[in-house]
């Protein structure tokens, strides 16, 4: 019988997973062959998506990238009737505890795989994700039941031990978390694991619950048995629609195997584990606000104290974890505190999943151990930046974080050293930005996120953001807009008053959210001033991105008049007679960039 | 009749949760489901069935980007706007699905075949840009590709991948 692996995570999907399996199954099917398709989740190397992995006679797993349907039948083809593995694409063959087939690299000596060390994602696109005898033969549920046999204290100190901290944003020790909660005196309490992974640029959450949904269902029975609560409930984005049917079905095959909703391993301790779909607000990431939703009330943080701990959901005793943590909760409790521990750097131990994507070669998911450079990050593993580009910033911590420079790729990464730069770990999205990315731009772009985002419960969240959206607005909107000399008088006083106002929302509004809301304008201003000047005084955009400020002119000595750019401008801003140089009305337009697109001479030139 | 043929099948919908307002939102969640969008009848009815005001449910349902209270497109069009995105150019993106469809965002084309949407992110940054059409995805998008894309969904009356 022949067996292929073939990624088929949300990501995998949309490239064409979908196609190449079909491709697969015709091919077996004219053949008369006998296969077995398993669908994976994602392996973290998006850029390398389809992946598919064939089975060898020798029970070795060599994995191929970018599979298109053709190339499909082709790889078949080779691998399973001429027996020949050497092909286009190959990214190596995946460890099994045998002797490693000759002539074929192993795949985490691939660059992209050779600085990772994967401790959560160790199942992700190994395993089949909805299969609990795949997870349990590699080591599934011996973390619950280890946890089972001790005591609820003994967990918590495992767990404190690990030095885990919360893989969602702030790094609040995990086990202190616990420990507060198993110390309320209260029939009922509850587990959370905050799956609402509302962060743009972010996607680890996603992809481990699409990969290894019952590492994470595991950590919330392993948190449940600690804190002494009957009931899970995850919390999960409808825009996860893939992940929902994950963790439903993975639910129902633990009830039926009896694993919830009845007493287990000689306690009386029983749980129950629900889906809460969430409805599209980046606010509920933010654990008061999520338990409002939770309660079918619109979600808007309240002030602490009283703690979740203290009085959560429904009042009662609750703690809230993201999808990582608990997952890293099940590896924790079946290797030991020591396994984790054992990484990273004083304060922050462990590994960390970052989703590395924008301006870089290898886009996907990586875990790295913590303390690791950013450097390492973005050119080792992430290959550079493409087409010969600089590379700029790297932005972490999404619409709460900020930008790194240059200067500083060689932090090591940690929630303090983060700090000190001025952003935040978040939930690890790393966007990378090269030359061509306006930090000013992108500073209005997060607080236009943050602006339609913001929950409206208090004023400097609501109201600040929306005054220093509309500053970050003027500087890159052209002065045609503005009228007299008066308002161009308040403009320039807004912007010398902008990083008091940042200030003052950094330190007057009630949730994280709006704590953080100005640090992309913050940490741009720091690293970037010099392009905020050229915003401000000589009304340019170095990168040419902010369209306000550019001017498209036709180069004449280059033009041959072919008229295509005056047909395709949507605007009939160029005007011009056939066969000679044409030009461009600047008050008609609207700097689409159609033009620059169009013309097969370069000639549009812009400013 | 048309409006009594709805109503029925909309108590069938909300019947499956119990009328505490804790399943509210995923009440909502499933009579969008059923028939795309809020009507006014619908959360009036959800009002009477959770013995609460349709303003409340007002609140919430406009609170969340999820909720749409107006009729969608037979093809759904969601453009998301993340930071991967957003550096890979989607607001370029964005600007030729407007023109394409000519329509703006949060409408419905006039002969109800598109509808146009942002979302905040959709989780698939590492092949930016990307879109949802009908709960599909499509990623590592230019303005070709769009093109064609939007097309082919033109004259299949449906989402193909």
């Amino acid at each position: 019988m022949s067996r292929v692996f073939i990624g088929m995570g949300t990501c995998g999907l949309a490239t064409g997973a979908g196609q190449v399996r079909a491709a697969v199954e015709k091919w077996a099917a004219t053949r008369g062959i006998d296969m077995t398709i398993t669908p994976t989740g994602c392996i973290g190397f998006c850029k390398a998506e389809p992946i598919m992995d064939v089975v060898t006679d020798t029970g070795h797993r060599i994995s191929y990238s970018n599979v298109t349907p053709e190339v499909a039948g082709f790889i078949l083809d080779e691998a399973f009737v001429r027996k020949n593995y050497k092909l286009d694409g190959l990214l190596g063959q995946l460890k099994n505890g045998r002797q490693p087939f000759p002539g074929i690299p192993m795949i985490e000596d691939h660059p992209y795989f050779r600085k990772q060390v994967k401790y959560v994602l160790r199942n992700c696109g190994v395993i089949d994700p909805e299969s609990i005898s795949d997870y349990r033969s590699s080591g599934g549920f011996k973390g619950f039941e280890r946890a089972l046999a001790m005591s609820r204290e003994e967990v918590i100190s495992e767990i404190t031990r690990s030095g885990l901290r919360g893989r969602g944003g702030s790094g609040f020790p995990a086990g202190k978390k616990w420990e507060l909660a198993l110390r309320e005196n209260n029939a009922r309490k509850y587990v959370i694991c905050n799956a609402d992974e509302g962060d743009p640029g972010a996607f680890m959450d996603r992809s481990i619950l699409e990969g290894d949904v019952y590492a994470v269902l595991e950590g919330m029975m392993i948190a449940g048995y600690a804190i002494g609560a009957n009931e899970g409930i995850i919390y999960c984005r409808a825009e996860y629609p893939l992940a929902i049917e994950r963790i439903e079905k993975a639910i129902d095959v633990l009830k039926t195997e009896g694993m919830l909703e009845k007493p287990v391993g000689g306690h009386d301790f029983q749980f129950r584990l629900r889906v809460k779909k969430g409805a599209g607000a980046f606010v509920c990431g933010e654990e008061t606000a999520l338990m409002a939703s939770v309660e079918g009330r619109r979600g808007m943080p309240r002030p602490r104290p009283p703690f979740p701990s203290v009085a959560g959901l429904f009042q009662k005793p609750t703690i809230v974890n993201n999808v990582e943590t608990m997952a890293n909760v099940s590896h924790i409790m079946r290797e030991g505190a020591e396994s984790f521990s054992a990484m990273g750097t004083a304060t922050s131990k462990g590994t960390k999943v970052f989703a590395l994507t924008g301006k870089v070669v290898n886009t996907g998911l990586v875990e790295v151990p913590m303390g690791i450079t950013l450097r390492e990050i973005v050119f080792d593993i992430g290959g550079g930046i493409p087409d010969g580009r600089e590379f700029k910033a790297v932005q972490i911590g999404g619409p709460s974080g900020g930008c790194i420079p240059a200067q500083h790729l060689d932090t090591q990464i940690d929630y303090e050293s983060l700090k000190t730069l001025g952003t935040i770990m978040g939930s690890g999205g790393l966007v990378v930005m090269d030359e061509d990315t306006c930090m000013v731009d992108m500073a209005r772009y997060f607080l236009s996120f943050i602006t339609a985002e913001s929950c409206g419960k208090c004023i400097p969240c609501r109201e600040g953001t929306q005054r220093l959206y509309e500053v970050l607005d003027s500087i890159v909107s052209p002065y045609s807009k503005m009228s007299g000399e008066e308002e161009n008088l308040l403009r320039f006083n807004r912007i010398l008053n902008m990083e008091g106002l940042a200030q003052v929302i950094k330190d007057t509004s009630l949730c994280g959210l709006g704590q953080s809301a100005p640090n992309p304008v913050l940490s741009t201003l720091r690293f970037f001033k010099g392009e905020y000047d050229a915003h401000v005084y000589d009304r340019k955009c170095p990168a040419h991105q902010c369209k306000g400020l550019l001017t498209f002119t036709i180069d004449t000595n280059t033009c041959t008049g072919c008229t295509l750019c005056a047909k395709k401008c949507p605007s009939g801003a160029i005007v011009g007679e056939k066969k000679k140089a044409h030009y461009i009305v600047d008050e008609k337009c609207i700097r689409c960039g159609t033009c620059r697109d169009v013309c097969r001479f370069e000639s549009v030139l812009v400013n | 009749m048309e409006a009594t043929r709805e109503k029925r099948s909309i108590d069938v919908v909300i019947a499956r949760y119990p009328a505490q307002r804790e399943h509210l939102i995923s009440i909502l969640q499933e009579v969008q489901q059923e028939y795309g969008y809020l009507s006014r009848e619908s959360i009036d009815t959800i009002s009477g069935y959770l013995k609460l005001p349709s303003s409340k449910i007002f609140g919430v349902a406009t609170f969340y980007n999820q909720f749409r209270l107006n009729k969608p497109g037979r093809i759904q069009i969601a453009v998301c706007r993340g930071t991967a995105c957003h550096v890979k150019g989607s607001l370029n993106l964005l600007d030729s699905v407007k023109t394409l469809l000519d329509i703006d965002v949060g409408k419905t084309s006039k002969d109800g075949f598109f509808s146009l949407d942002t979302v905040a992110c959709l989780g698939c940054c590492s092949i930016a840009p990307v879109i949802m059409a009908n709960g599909k995805f499509f990623g590592r998008l230019d303005k070709k590709k769009l093109e064609g894309l939007i097309e082919k969904f033109r004259a299949a009356g449906r989402v193909e991948e």
